[in-house]
């Protein structure tokens, strides 16, 4: 849907003459197009406007970089920008002087701030603190309840708050049971109000004022539109917020709220809720997110999520066996299985720079459960069928099909892509046929999954070559606008899959495409 | 310290919409208070309009004090005042290509010399909101299916539990018996929360003690209803995001469900949207519509400073008609969503 920023600003470089510098002329039309960028992801109006004032200010006079087009030194530009506002200082959580501690929780209704109470309390127990979830929330039905239920599932002692109707009673008691139990971190969870609500905010200043708190936490949902910077500046001011906590992260949303918060509040988001699960909590990256609101994927996390999640020896072993037509059932089961542990091949795909549209056409899930039935036949054979598939006949099949719950015919089709496979892989060894590999793999119907379901560093899930590794990579991404070039991309085994990729540069493009772009552009102008 | 200099940039917003708030809100605590929120001003106690003014009060105020400025009769039409309308509709989430659209109309207009100052300027940028608006079929909210089984469904956190107990509250002041099944079972005290909200509405309520199948619940609701002939079923289900498709096609089962009981149910799927959400919205509610087939929006939170603009934008692009307007934490809080009365209060000054 989206089209990536760094492809529309080499259009609009493109007919330009003077490309050699940035100039009040060549780049008009590229700050509107990352004004509409910003605006589309959410950023608010008027920060937007201050931050492409101080790009173009940047941006002009400076010679353009050897080796990069002025669309993509300016997307460098916008990128290390953005990352300078959204990072800067520390995210650390203060724990300064002697405790229990205090984390206060806030926000609008909705945004998350009960759940995130409850990942807070998990990470934190995880470091080894002894958390205590304290529910101030006396105003919406079931808050307590539903603080209790989070503190069982994370194994967190609760504070029973049922009886109090006062907020501020509620902590005192609170504190004292925290210094008595032995708890050295208390986190609060307020009721969500609306920041114009004077009543209710004057309730957050009185908690705040007698529980003196270490760490104010704004929660915000991650899909705010333009009003994030209303109601984080009418928090902010109220409470003096000490940091930002973004929820909803693991949605689609391109999360332009963080730079509108960030801008209105110059204070730190320290973390990002990722999901439903007690887990999905993690530390704020300025760079993912930068490129996330810049519509240019998520390269980094995808890496990481990789080396962290994928077994890198026995991925390197099974690889090895691949390239020496060696693989067998067996090795086809694991390989599964180490996909199978990176989670959602959707959400992976979502990462990936120029993935996108593809991750819209390609039914995900489909191909999950596929996946999981070859896992269930293979796991029906013998060691020995498992080592050598060929020694599989009619009856064999037959008995793999009862223990597997799956027919002979089923059976015959996972043994014909595993053939596939392995030849597709015989070629990978061989230098030079890369391109006819791409051509075979889109044939065998396997399409895209089987080239993210290879291990080795040709497939789609990445790995990084031996001589590279994740810091190096940040360094090379930064230089180039937060993008890894498509040379690096290429090694990782994330070569475009037919034209999706933003930073490539595309000399020649066929001749329909050119004139659709000139349509484009000719609309384009008329609008303004 | 640091945040002055920052502070600035954004000083002139804030004291020109701050004063105004102030001057208005502060003697106004929001809606969430029961008794005053009912009729803060001196307005008649009755009446859908004056609880609509009531509620999209603070929506107008952020949006007058610009508007004002903006159309101002001596101020001529040039390009700034353009490029500021525009900057003021994507600032109430409007979205980038809808507002630029509707300033591309209202720049024709202006070549045409059709209009002349400010407030002509004002009364086209209605008339094309309104007309955007109008476009969108809007059948009412009809619960003529005996009985009418209406899911609703939205991303996490926008009050969908919230907006059933009003919604219950709201047909039964039709003389109308209704049923809630509580269908979340997924987030913590869902159930719990929702049985409350049916006390207080007076509802029958179909829950599953320790249950993590929704669909389950939901096929007792469904058994409940046929058992006591309920006129209306209202079911609950737990918040999920768009881009999640097991939770998704989870959605899609429990609407098969109905399905399969009752004739074209479910009668009505309510799509619930946070009026803070950004353009985000647009994708949850294709996603949605693609999966669940949503009939109908409801926008929550309007009692805030968020616009909800969004809707706007989603009623033009999926011709959905948007049905209800939540304004606060109480039952009443509920109001039906008039769109001459939305745009009106929008530019009222």
């Amino acid at each position: 849907m989206f089209e990536s920023l760094s492809e529309k600003l080499q259009k609009s470089f493109r007919n330009l003459t003077g490309k050699g510098k940035i100039s009040e002329e060549n780049v008009q039309s590229a700050l509107k197009e990352i004004r509409l960028a910003l605006l589309e992801a959410d950023v608010n109006f008027k920060v937007v406007k201050k931050f492409v004032n101080e790009v173009k200010e940047e941006a002009l006079g400076q010679e353009v970089t050897r080796g990069l087009d002025p669309g993509q030194m300016l997307i460098k530009i916008v990128n290390e920008k953005l990352i300078e506002i959204l990072g800067g200082s520390s995210p650390e959580l203060n724990f300064k002087g002697s405790g229990p501690h205090i984390i206060m929780m806030v926000g609008l209704q909705g945004s998350g701030k009960t759940t995130s109470c409850g990942k807070l309390a998990k990470r934190l127990a995880a470091e080894g603190r002894h958390p205590f979830l304290v529910p101030c929330d006396v105003a919406r039905p079931a808050a307590i309840l539903q603080l209790q239920t989070v503190g069982k599932q994370v194994d967190i002692p609760v504070f029973d708050s049922h009886g109090i109707g006062k907020p501020l009673d509620i902590v005192k008691k609170a504190t004292v049971e925290a210094r008595n139990t032995g708890r050295d971190v208390l986190i609060i969870d307020t009721a969500g109000r609306l920041h114009i609500d004077e009543a209710l905010m004057g309730e957050l200043k009185s908690l705040r004022a007698f529980l003196e708190p270490s760490e104010i936490l704004f929660v915000a949902d991650a899909m705010t539109g333009q009003d994030a910077v209303t109601s984080a500046r009418s928090f902010h001011e109220a409470m003096d917020i000490t940091g930002v906590v973004l929820s909803k992260m693991d949605g689609d949303a391109r999360g332009g709220a963080a730079l509108s918060i960030k801008s209105v509040t110059e204070r730190p988001i320290k973390f990002i809720g990722t999901g439903e699960g007690m887990e999905g909590f993690e530390r704020f990256h300025p760079d993912r997110v930068a490129s996330r609101i810049l519509g240019m994927g998520d390269v980094l996390s995808l890496i990481e999520k990789v080396q962290e999640k994928v077994d890198q020896e026995e991925a390197q072993r099974l690889q090895e066996k691949m390239l020496k037509n060696q693989f067998t059932l067996e090795d086809f089961s694991k390989s599964i299985s180490q996909i199978g542990k990176l989670g959602d091949m959707g959400s992976l795909m979502g990462m990936v720079p120029g993935m996108g549209a593809l991750k819209e056409k390609m039914d995900v899930q489909a191909e999950s459960k596929q996946m999981g039935r070859f896992q269930a036949m293979i796991n029906s054979m013998t060691p020995e069928e498992r080592r050598n598939h060929a020694i599989l006949n009619q009856k064999r099949k037959q008995r793999i099909a009862r223990g597997s719950g799956t027919s002979v015919q089923d059976i015959n089709g996972m043994l014909n892509q595993f053939m596939q496979m392995r030849k597709m892989m015989g070629m990978m060894g061989k230098p030079g046929k890369l391109g006819k590999l791409k051509s075979m793999l889109s044939k065998t119907g396997l399409g895209d999954f089987a080239d993210a379901m290879m291990p080795g560093p040709q497939a789609g899930v990445p790995q990084l070559p031996p001589d590279m590794d994740i810091e190096e990579l940040q360094k090379i991404a930064a230089q180039n606008g937060g993008k890894l070039p498509p040379q690096i991309l290429e090694q990782l085994g994330m070569g475009a899959p037919s034209g999706g990729m933003g930073g490539a540069k595309r000399p020649s493009r066929p001749k329909k495409d050119r004139k659709k772009e000139k349509a484009k552009r000719k609309k384009g102008r008329k609008r303004r | 310290m640091n945040d002055e200099k920052k502070k600035g940039f954004f000083s002139r917003f804030k004291r020109k919409k701050n004063d105004e708030e102030a001057q208005e809100n502060r003697e106004e605590p929001v809606a969430v208070e029961p008794e005053q929120e009912t009729e803060p001003e001196d307005k008649p106690k009755t009446g859908f309009f004056s609880k609509l003014k009531a509620g999209l009060k603070k929506t107008t105020d952020s949006l007058k004090g610009g508007m004002d400025r903006l159309f101002l009769a001596t101020r001529p039409i040039d390009e700034d005042l353009l490029e500021e309308l525009e900057e003021m509709l994507i600032g109430a989430d409007i979205g980038v290509q809808t507002s630029m659209e509707i300033i591309e109309r209202v720049r024709r207009e202006v070549d045409r010399k059709a209009l002349k100052n400010g407030e002509e300027l004002k009364e086209h940028i209605k008339k094309e909101l309104l007309r955007i608006l109008a476009e969108i079929p809007n059948k009412g909210f009809n619960l003529d299916h005996n009985p009418t089984i209406i899911l609703v469904v939205g991303v996490n956190g926008v009050g969908k539990t919230t907006t059933i107990g009003k919604l219950a509250n709201y047909m039964r002041g039709q003389d109308k018996t209704v049923c809630v099944c509580a269908a979340d079972t997924f987030r913590a005290a869902a159930v719990e929360q929702l049985q409350i909200w049916a006390e207080r509405a007076g509802v029958d309520i179909v829950l599953k003690e320790g249950s993590k199948d929704p669909a389950a619940v939901v096929y007792d609701a469904l058994e409940r209803v046929n058992e006591t002939n309920a006129d209306v079923l209202l079911v609950d289900t737990a918040g999920r995001l768009h881009n999640n498709p097991n939770l998704m096609n989870e959605l899609a089962k429990i609407r098969r469900i109905t399905t399969r009981d009752f004739e074209n149910a479910p009668h009505h799927v309510l799509l619930i949207l946070d009026a803070v959400t950004g353009q985000n919205g647009l994708q949850q509610a294709k996603k949605f519509v693609d999966k669940v087939g949503v009939t109908d929006l409801i926008i929550t939170k309007l009692d805030g400073t968020a616009k909800g603009g969004i809707a706007v934008a989603i009623a033009n692009e999926l011709n959905m008609p948007i049905q209800f307007i939540g304004v606060g934490e109480q039952m009443n809080d509920l109001l039906p969503f008039n769109h001459q009365d939305f745009v009106n209060l929008l530019f009222k000054d």
